[in-house]
Formats: structure tokens, C-alpha cells, sequence
């Protein structure tokens, strides 16, 4: 019997407003499916396109950026920089063909645990729903 | 003392890069009493089995240009990395994947549709399509096997060196030939003959205020002669790309594609790119970023143009 | 050379112990390139735990030691130190989230078990790339600039002059005081607001440790922790302060009058004024607008009667730069602009007022002496205050203003004690919560007011039968009766809320602090830290942070002073190192990182044509990094390097 997907997202949650966020949703006890690995940076603004892309080429099935919601951003328009690249990311992946769901971009503050559970949860079924994205077998060569 | 042997090789290439050996001018007459070319497809008369005759190790340098698109294309390059002490990847093709690796935007099947089915001027109507293998009254004939994926040298072969652009300008080939006959080569890996610093470095284009508020294609707009080219909204790929072409693109009003490819840091050319470029965008609400977002119409193209090959991605979902 | 790792897998009791089986965790570390010991413990964070790790490093030559457990931002410090106390640098260590983010998350064991197998490969992995990092020390500078001179600017102001410390106080308008000096009295002792304020302001006035700069503005702060430079303007009073006696000759002579700013344009001042007479300073302003002498070249009356030959119309305006330690913004709020609810007529309608207007005529040295008058000189026989305007509301602002509901309490209380006026409160609920509020609140049900409980929808005078006729008539739904009402009343009075100044966003970017939703500035923490700010070394105060009353205030300019002072104490403050490094070989000159930062950190050499970061003032948020098209910028402890290697662990 086939074992059902479970998608493997990465995160990069913003160390004072996503990754708190995260955290307080833990410490809530609140559930969520464990699908994301969390990655902390200090700002969503540090997050270069090339980490995502790397994590799609290394393997992973979705992306989620999260950071705090505009005008909150912690040093000030960080989080502004992250929609430009985003915006732009997006249209750069789906020209690839990586589906819109793959890769998303959240703001979540510091007190909300239950966004971010909600957020991961809609993510990884959807994502589940799409299958795997097994880029690596994508760049082989298939004569 | 024994001249040095030098080959070049053509692969998935237009032989922009063999006209690039010719940019040595008068200086191409007097190598020829320094080195001794044992191979070069494009201009001399040597044949493979001259080549697989050799020994091992026996080519002191090797030029290799243009992109691993075929079979014959990977049976060169192991062939020749065999044959060669030192393999140099020789242009944007064999560097970064080049124009052929946008092949990598469509799949095998794509490509053999449009080119000997789909376009208007070709007339197929039974749709024959190449076969790599013919069976003949008089035997089997084979003809290389077209690859899904377009690769880069150094994806298929170990490769030392490699020199990027495309081609490689006059200068920095004169350059590159004058480090091999000087004999101190740098570290293994090295890109040879271009900046380590990008194209900005180098533009004479006057730098003002450092934002975007508009994008457009080269062809909507007449750009004033002296300033940056990105600051009036046209792509221009300098920033991530290496310089040391001399920004000769940008005294002909045109902005850089990126065939220098990228600089010794980035990981990745057209992500980098992406990232400057998203960032100085002159916008603050989602409707215009998006907005300017889609005014780059081909990302790929527009990114990727000679580097698809050699991105974290290298080519889109099959 | 090939690091040797150590990794720590944490049960933390049953808390990750439960969903994941710690176990087979660390037995799977083992495995991983570079580790050389691999052990799975109840509780690391305790003596034996650390003890542990010590030993480890210690005895088997740790390079680099993982920690997979609680989230980092509740542990990292303990294990830094527990690593740094072994003789290993700080940040070759690295933390793994197995709890907060893992272990909690989820019932499955199975997936727990799995996907804290990842999270510590990402971390093993990445921790290969840590560099050695050095915390920087740096001195602070004892000197406080506070930014706003009301009653929580004052407090604070006084608290650290009095500790011994130098205060620059400055303030926008001619004199301090800020929106207290124009209330009457204040809930919910009735206490006169000029009683209580105006000897703190002759404190302030007098101390020899404040510098107060008034009629002046901040233009510029850089600079980081301890060691900010404030750029300060003084504007042209066109008075010399120094030889100024306030003796007040100029402005009774000055032939020219002009509503006053202060009397919310219900009475009028001079062109040479000072804003109420209790101002500090006393030395007057020219309000260059309408002075004859700058618009018309005439008159000069003023310098004419000067007994001190004080008045200088070639006076300049100055710009200073100080160098202070810390700043305290209390730059206060502004109300809310009726005229923006059509509905209820004000500035349409005669006889419609806001709060603040009332509070100056009912103030004795207001423009009417203390007499609530309408505007044709009667006085009102009936008066309707309407609570929560431009708060609670969907379309102006959504919060509560907090202390609307005290005041239109005591504005209530007021009326009755100066008119023999009928009083209706229209109200939403009543907020009544602090000290001595709720018993003003009985007081107030007991004075004969009537409360009625509903949004006002409508303040009108078209008449619809003649009781209603010249009178006001408040419609609103009475919802404890369940029908509409309409109130026909004499004067109205608007209960307007409070919001950030118009010029809070140029305030928040001038000292690089965040705003909340509403606009207001942004705390560190709401609950454990309401006077700090994401900035180090710069607090708030008072309603700029968010709406509040005096007492509210007066504690929140004392808690910031606390801050000021302890960080002045301890003489050094350490700067976090995860900041920025540009390679001078590899920046290219494109000039693209100056502009995104948010800090002014990075500025341009043009002669070498690279881009130079100034580190003391990085923050460490990344986004030059991310943003270089050379690679050519790098985030200690998230070097690209640290950052791809995670990120490639975790997703295969």
C-alpha cells in the first residue's frame, strides 16, 4: 500500500514576528500537520530568491516566506522588500512551472499562533493535493 | 622545446566563440609558431579518429565551446577531458549553458514539433521526425541522440577553467591565451579573463537615483544615451553580471543580457537579479509591485538568458 | 578542516519526549558527516545538562555543538553561555527548534519523530559554516534627548535631571506643557490641570540639568545605542531668550490680533504671543505668517516698547547637533477631526463643539472666562455630549480611545456645575477601569445626567415639529428601551477620540522606530516592555504609544526615565554582531544596497567606488544581503553559506 505524500515545506519565519508567531502557536498546544521545517532569519528581507530556489532544487515541495505584516516590520520596510521579490519570484515560477501553492508569502505577527497554524494546514493539503515536486528527477536528463 | 599542444572543439554552439580565436588578429599569425593546434573541427581538417588515436593527457589545453545538447556533444567532451590536461570551458555555452540551454524551456517532443511540424514554413505532412537510429539495407545508421535537458560542460566533465561570454571579446581572449603561454596558471576552477567585480564597475553610465518606476521592453523606449539603463526601466542584467567585456553593449544603447554570467559569490545569476531588481522597485502598494512584477513578460528569457543551464532550477517542469 | 560536532537532543520531560522519540533522533545525528558524539538527554537546559555539554567540548574537542530542543528564543542565550563558559565561541553553537515547532505541533509520533530528523540535519548541517563572532561593547553617552515637552516629556525630563544626568528637552511649540495646559479640570479627582502642571513646568524651566529647546524640532538622529547625534532646528522666535524678562509689554502693544491656536481658534492672541500666560519660557513668539512688520514691513511696535531691547526681527533659525546616549519620544497624540463625521455637523452647524473646544471655555482664563456660552452668547439650557467620536468605528479609527468616556464624565460634571443645563450622554458602553474611575462614574449617575445608551446616527437642526424648532436635535437609538430617540438640545458637545500625529510617521522614520496598526509608535513587547522600541536605546512614552490618561501617562514617562537610567548605569551596552560585512573586493559599485537601508547604514565612496557599511549602525535585518547582485555582502551568522546548507538539509 502506497503511504500517503506528506509535502515538505520549508519556511523562512522573520525572528520577531513569524518565527514568535510559530513559536506561541507551539506553546498553545495548537495542531498543525509537522510538514515545515522552520527556518529563522532576522528580517523575510534577508530571504534571497536563490534560497527558495535552492530549496525547490534540493527537494522541497513548497516554500512558505513569513514575516510581519506591513508597516510592523521590525526594521521598519524589510518585510516591503520581501513583497517586491516575491511578486517577482512568482512570476519567475510559474514560468518554470512550479504551481502558484508551492510558494507562498504570510504575514503573521507575534501573537498569531493560530494564523500561522492555519496557514501551514491549508498549505500542506493543498500542496499534498498537487503531489510531490520531485525537481531533482525533474533536471535529469531523459533522452 | 616541445610547442604546447592546444585543441578547440565545437559543440552546441553558433561559432561566435571560433570567430572570437579569430579577434587575435595578426597575434593568431604569430601564435602559430608558439603553440601547435592538434584539433579544431571549425578550421582545420583533423578527424575523430585522429583525436581517439592520441594518448591520454596528450593535449596540453583544450578550448571547448558550446552547450551539451547531444550525445555527440557529451562523447566530445569525455573524449577531449580524456585527451586533455587541461579542459577550458570556452564561452557562455559551455560555461553557463548559453542560448542553446533555453531549450531547456521546452521538452524534446516540444522542440521536435515546432521545428519539423508546427512552423508555418515547413512542409511535413507525413511528420517525420529525426530518429538517432536508421536501419538501412546496407546497415544501421545513427545520427546523435537530441537530450531533453541542455547541460553545461562542467555538468558532464570535470572542466579546469572556464572563459566566460558571448564570445569572449578580443581583449580578454588575448588575455586568456596569454596566461596559458605564461605558464602560472591560477587555481583550478578559476574564471579566467573577466572581472571578479560585475559590469557596474565598469559602465560609464551616469548612477542617479537608484530606483525603478517603470518597466520596459527595449524596443518601447529610446533611452537617453548617458544614464543607467535600469534607472529608465529597461532591463539591464549588469549589476549581477561579471564585467570585464569592456560594457561595450551599453555603448551601442543596449542593456547587458548577463553573458558574463555571474559574479564569483552568486550562486545563482538570474535569482540574484531578480533580487536587486525587485528591490529597488519604486513601488509600495501590492497592485503596482504587481503590476511592474508583470512587466518583465519573460522572466526566463529576461533572467536566465544565457545562464538557464547552470541555475539552481536549469530548466522549467516537464 | 573537518569540525567536530556535538549534538544534544533534548526530552525536555515529556514535552518533546512524548512526539518524538528523542532517542532515534540522536541516533540518527550520529550518523550525519561531522558528528562525532551524539546523545539524547531529559532536560539539557539544567546543571547536569550543561555540565554535560562542557565536558564534551572539553573532552573530546568540540568544534561546534547542536542543541535540539525548546525555540531558540527561549534557550539560545542559556547555551551560548554554557558553550562560551567551555572555552568554545558563543556562535558555533547552533539551536534546534524541536519543540515549539515540532514536538507540540502534533500527535503523530511517527511524523514528529521525522520531521525532527530534518530540523536537526538542517542544524548540523548549517552549523559547519558558524564563524566565531565577537560581541562588540560600546560606552553610552549619559546625555538623554526627550522629544515632546507634555506632561509625560516633563515627568521623564525631571526624573533624570534630578538623578544628575543632562536632559535636552525639546518641544515644537512656543512652550511646554503639551495638550494638559489647555484642560480645565481633570478626571477624576477635578484636580485644576494649570495647579498640578504649571509647577512641573517651572521645575522644568529652572533645573539646571535641562536644556530646553522650545519652538524647535528634530530634523535628524544617527547613530546607534550610546552614541546617537541629534540633529535639532531651532526656529527664529525673532525674541532673545537670553534677554527676554517676559514681561509681556510687546504683546499687549502689538496692534495685531489673529485667532489663537491655542483657543482652538475660539479666541484670539497676538502676531507677538506666548500661548497661555503660564507658558514656559515666557519669552514670546513672532508668528512670522501675520506679523505686519514680515508681511507689510510696517509697524514694530513691539521692539519699539521693549524695555530689554529683546525683540530681533534678523534673528536666524539654528540648527544644533547633539550627541546624547538615549532618547525618550513623548510627542503625544492629536484629536480626532470631527468635520470627518458629516453626520453629526460639525463645523457645519453652529453650537456643535468638540471636547477640547469645551475644555477652553470652561477654562478661566479661556476665551469666554469661564462661561459655557453658545455661540450667540446665551447659555445653553440643554447639552448633549456623544461619546466614541472617530473611535470604535470602522470607518475612522477602530480602537478605543480610552479616557473619552472619563472626560465626557467630567465634561458633564462641569456643565452642571456651571449651567443650570440638562445633560444626555449618548453612550456606547462606559469605560470606567481605573483608579477612582468607576466611583467618578456613580457620582456622575447620581448629578441628574442622563445616560443613554446608544451610537448617535444623526446631530441635525432641520426641525420636525416645533419643540425641535432652533434647537439641535440628536437622533440616536436608545438600546436599552429598544426605540429611536431624538434628543432637541442647545449645544453638542463631541467626544472626539485621540490618534497618532500627523507628523508620527515623519517622528517614526526620523528615529527608526515601527508604528503599530492604528499608527501609533510600536512597543518592544505590549505587556513586558510598553516604553521600549525594537531600537535600542530609544523608548516612548505617554499617548504616543497609544491613548491614555494622565496617570497612565505620568507612570509610562517615569518607566522610560527607569530605562534611560539603567542603561546610563551600566556604563557599556553590547551590540548583537549578526550584522553585515560588504567585501570591499567583490562590491561592484552599483549603488543598489545604500538606498534599501532603513538605518542609512551603508553609505558610497565615491573615489574608490564601492559601498562602505558603517557597523555600528547595521541592525543586522539582512536585506542589503539578500538585495546584492555580487554577492559582494554577507549577515554574520547567516552567511549565505550557514543559510544554503540549512536549507539544502532540510529538503532532501
Amino acid at each position: 500500500m502506497t503511504e500517503r505524500f506528506e509535502p515538505r515545506i520549508v519556511g523562512f519565519l522573520c525572528k520577531w514576528c513569524a518565527y514568535t508567531g510559530a513559536d506561541l502557536a507551539g506553546t498553545s498546544r495548537m495542531k498543525y500537520p509537522p510538514n515545515i521545517n522552520p527556518i529563522r532569519v532576522n528580517c523575510s528581507g534577508r530571504v534571497d530568491p536563490t534560497l527558495v530556489l535552492k530549496a525547490f532544487a534540493s527537494g522541497a515541495d513548497g516554500v512558505l516566506i513569513a514575516g510581519c505584516h506591513p508597516g510592523d516590520c521590525h526594521y521598519t520596510n524589510g518585510n516591503m522588500k520581501t513583497i517586491k521579490r516575491f511578486k517577482l519570484l512568482q512570476h519567475l515560477l510559474d514560468e518554470f512551472g512550479i504551481e502558484k501553492e508551492r510558494v507562498r508569502l504570510e504575514w503573521v505577527s507575534a501573537s498569531e499562533g493560530e494564523r500561522y497554524a492555519s496557514v501551514v494546514r491549508s498549505m500542506t493539503e493543498e500542496i499534498r493535493n498537487l503531489g510531490p515536486l520531485n525537481w531533482k528527477r525533474n533536471m535529469e536528463v531523459i533522452a | 622545446m616541445t610547442k604546447p599542444k592546444i585543441a578547440f572543439n565545437w559543440a552546441s554552439s553558433c561559432g561566435g566563440c571560433e570567430i572570437a580565436i579569430l579577434e587575435l588578429g595578426t597575434k593568431l599569425v604569430e601564435l602559430k609558431d608558439k603553440i601547435d593546434i592538434v584539433f579544431w573541427p571549425a578550421a582545420m581538417d583533423f578527424k575523430y579518429s585522429d583525436l581517439e588515436a592520441m594518448p591520454d593527457k596528450n593535449i596540453d589545453v583544450t578550448f571547448f565551446n558550446g552547450a551539451i545538447q547531444n550525445s555527440e556533444n557529451e562523447h566530445m567532451a569525455q573524449l577531449l577531458r580524456a585527451k586533455s590536461k587541461i579542459l577550458v570551458a570556452f564561452g557562455a555555452c559551455a560555461y553557463m549553458g548559453g542560448i542553446p540551454a533555453l531549450a531547456n524551456t521546452k521538452s524534446k517532443q516540444q522542440i521536435f514539433n515546432s521545428s519539423y511540424k508546427e512552423t508555418p514554413t515547413t512542409d511535413n505532412p507525413q511528420g517525420i521526425v529525426p530518429q538517432s537510429k536508421f536501419q538501412t539495407p546496407e546497415g544501421e545508421l545513427t545520427i546523435p541522440e537530441l537530450y531533453n535537458t541542455v547541460k553545461t560542460l562542467g555538468q558532464v566533465v570535470d572542466v579546469d577553467y572556464s572563459v566566460p561570454g558571448c564570445p569572449p571579446v578580443g581583449p580578454q581572449v588575448e588575455k586568456v591565451v596569454g596566461t596559458f603561454l605564461s605558464g602560472e596558471l591560477p587555481p583550478k576552477g578559476a574564471v579566467l579573463g573577466a572581472s571578479d567585480k560585475s559590469l557596474c564597475h565598469e559602465c560609464k553610465l551616469e548612477k542617479t537615483d537608484r530606483k525603478v518606476a517603470k518597466l520596459v521592453r527595449t524596443y518601447e523606449t529610446i533611452p537617453d544615451p548617458k544614464k543607467c539603463l535600469l534607472e529608465q526601466g529597461i532591463v539591464c542584467m549588469g549589476p549581477a553580471t561579471r564585467g570585464g567585456c569592456g560594457a561595450i553593449c551599453m555603448d551601442a544603447n543596449n542593456p547587458c543580457k548577463g553573458c558574463y554570467g555571474p559574479l564569483p559569490n552568486v550562486v545563482d545569476q538570474g535569482a540574484k537579479m531578480l533580487s536587486a531588481l525587485a528591490s529597488i522597485l519604486d513601488a509600495d502598494d501590492e497592485e503596482t509591485i504587481q503590476k511592474l512584477a508583470d512587466g518583465v513578460v519573460d522572466p526566463i528569457g529576461t533572467f536566465y538568458r544565457y545562464g538557464l543551464a547552470k541555475s539552481l532550477l536549469r530548466r522549467t517542469k516537464q | 578542516m573537518t569540525e567536530k560536532i556535538g549534538v544534544y537532543v533534548c526530552h525536555c520531560g515529556t514535552n518533546i519526549g512524548r512526539t518524538v522519540d528523542c532517542k532515534s533522533v540522536a541516533e540518527y545525528a550520529r550518523g550525519l558527516p561531522n558528528v562525532v558524539v551524539a546523545r539524547d538527554y531529559q532536560y539539557t537546559c539544567s546543571d547536569p545538562g550543561q555540565e554535560m555539554i562542557k565536558n564534551d567540548i572539553r573532552e573530546l574537542g568540540l568544534t561546534r555543538v547542536v542543541v535540539a530542543s525548546c525555540s531558540p528564543l527561549m534557550h539560545e542565550p542559556t547555551f551560548r553561555r554554557t558553550v562560551a563558559s567551555a572555552g568554545l565561541n558563543p556562535f558555533l553553537f547552533q539551536m534546534a527548534n524541536i519543540r515549539e515547532q515540532c514536538s507540540w505541533i502534533t500527535e503523530d509520533r511517527g511524523l514528529g519523530t521525522e520531521r525532527a530528523k530534518e530540523i536537526v540535519a538542517g542544524a548540523v548541517t548549517r552549523v559547519n559554516f558558524n564563524e566565531p563572532l565577537e560581541v562588540k561593547k560600546v560606552p553610552v553617552n549619559p546625555d538623554v534627548l526627550i522629544v515632546g515637552g507634555g506632561i509625560t516629556g516633563i515627568e521623564s525630563a525631571l526624573q533624570i535631571a534630578d538623578s544628575g544626568k543632562k536632559v535636552w528637552l525639546v518641544e515644537k511649540e512656543p512652550s511646554i506643557g503639551g495638550f494638559m495646559s489647555r484642560f480645565d479640570k481633570t478626571f477624576p479627582t477635578l484636580d485644576c490641570a494649570a495647579c498640578i502642571l504649571t509647577p512641573k513646568m517651572v521645575s522644568v524651566g529652572q533645573h539646571q540639568n535641562i536644556e530646553l529647546l522650545t519652538y524647535s524640532d528634530v530634523i535628524g538622529f544617527e547613530g546607534y545605542v550610546g552614541n546617537f547625534t541629534a540633529k535639532i532646528r531651532r526656529r527664529a522666535r525673532y525674541v532673545d531668550e537670553e534677554k527676554c524678562t517676559g514681561c509681556g509689554q510687546c504683546e499687549q502693544k502689538c496692534p495685531l490680533s489673529v485667532p489663537s491656536e491655542f483657543e482652538c481658534g475660539l479666541g484670539k492672541r497676538k502676531a507677538i504671543y506666548r500661548p497661555f500666560p503660564q507658558a514656559v519660557p515666557g519669552t514670546p513668539v513672532i508668528d512670522k505668517e501675520h506679523c505686519l512688520y514680515f508681511t507689510k514691513g510696517v509697524c514694530k511696535v513691539c521692539q519699539k516698547f521693549c524695555p530689554r531691547g529683546a525683540i530681533d526681527f534678523e534673528q536666524k533659525e539654528k540648527i544644533m547637533e547633539i550627541p546624547v546616549g538615549t532618547a525618550i519620544i513623548a510627542t503625544g497624540f492629536d484629536v480626532f477631526d470631527a468635520e470627518r463625521v458629516k453626520e453629526y455637523g460639525y463645523g457645519r452647524l453652529p453650537n456643535v463643539i468638540t471636547s477640547l473646544e469645551f475644555e477652553r471655555l470652561t477654562h478661566a482664563s479661556g476665551p469666554t472666562a469661564g462661561k459655557i456660552l453658545l455661540k450667540n452668547g446665551k447659555q445653553p439650557e440643554s447639552i448633549a455630549i456623544i461619546h466614541c467620536v472617530g473611535s470604535r468605528d470602522v470607518n475612522y479609527n477602530e480602537y478605543c480611545s480610552r479616557v473619552c468616556c472619563m472626560y465626557s464624565l467630567k465634561t458633564a460634571h462641569l456643565v452642571h456645575e456651571k449651567t443650570e443645563g440638562k445633560v444626555y450622554e449618548f453612550y456606547i458602553d462606559m469605560r470606567a477601569f481605573g483608579k477612582g474611575y468607576e466611583e467618578f462614574y456613580k457620582r456622575l449617575l447620581e448629578e441628574d445626567v442622563t445616560f443613554i445608551r446608544g451610537r448617535v446616527a444623526e446631530v441635525t437642526d432641520v426641525a420636525q415639529n416645533p419643540s425641535e424648532k432652533g434647537k439641535l436635535i440628536v437622533v440616536a437609538e436608545d438600546t436599552l428601551l429598544g426605540i429611536v430617540r431624538r434628543i432637541p438640545v442647545d449645544l453638542v458637545i463631541l467626544s472626539v477620540g485621540l490618534q497618532p500625529r500627523k507628523d508620527a510617521v515623519d517622528v517614526a522614520h526620523i528615529f527608526s522606530i515601527s508604528r503599530s496598526k492604528d499608527g501609533f509608535f510600536l512597543e518592544k513587547h505590549p505587556k513586558l516592555a510598553p516604553v521600549s522600541t525594537a531600537a535600542d536605546g530609544i523608548f516612548i512614552a505617554g499617548s504616543c504609544q497609544g491613548p491614555k490618561d494622565i496617570p497612565d501617562s505620568v507612570a509610562q514617562g517615569g518607566a522610560a526615565a527607569a530605562n534611560v537610567l539603567s542603561l546610563i548605569d551600566r556604563k557599556e551596552v553590547e551590540l548583537e554582531p549578526t550584522i553585515a560585512i560588504i567585501d570591499e573586493n567583490a562590491c561592484s559599485g552599483c549603488k543598489i544596497c545604500p538606498e534599501l537601508c532603513p538605518y542609512h547604514a551603508i553609505s558610497f565612496d565615491e573615489g574608490k567606488s564601492i559601498a562602505v557599511l558603517t557597523a555600528a549602525l547595521c541592525k543586522g535585518c539582512g536585506v542589503c544581503v539578500a538585495a546584492c547582485p555580487s554577492g559582494a555582502i554577507e549577515q554574520q551568522n547567516f552567511t549565505n553559506r550557514q543559510l544554503l546548507a540549512e536549507v539544502e538539509a532540510v529538503s532532501s
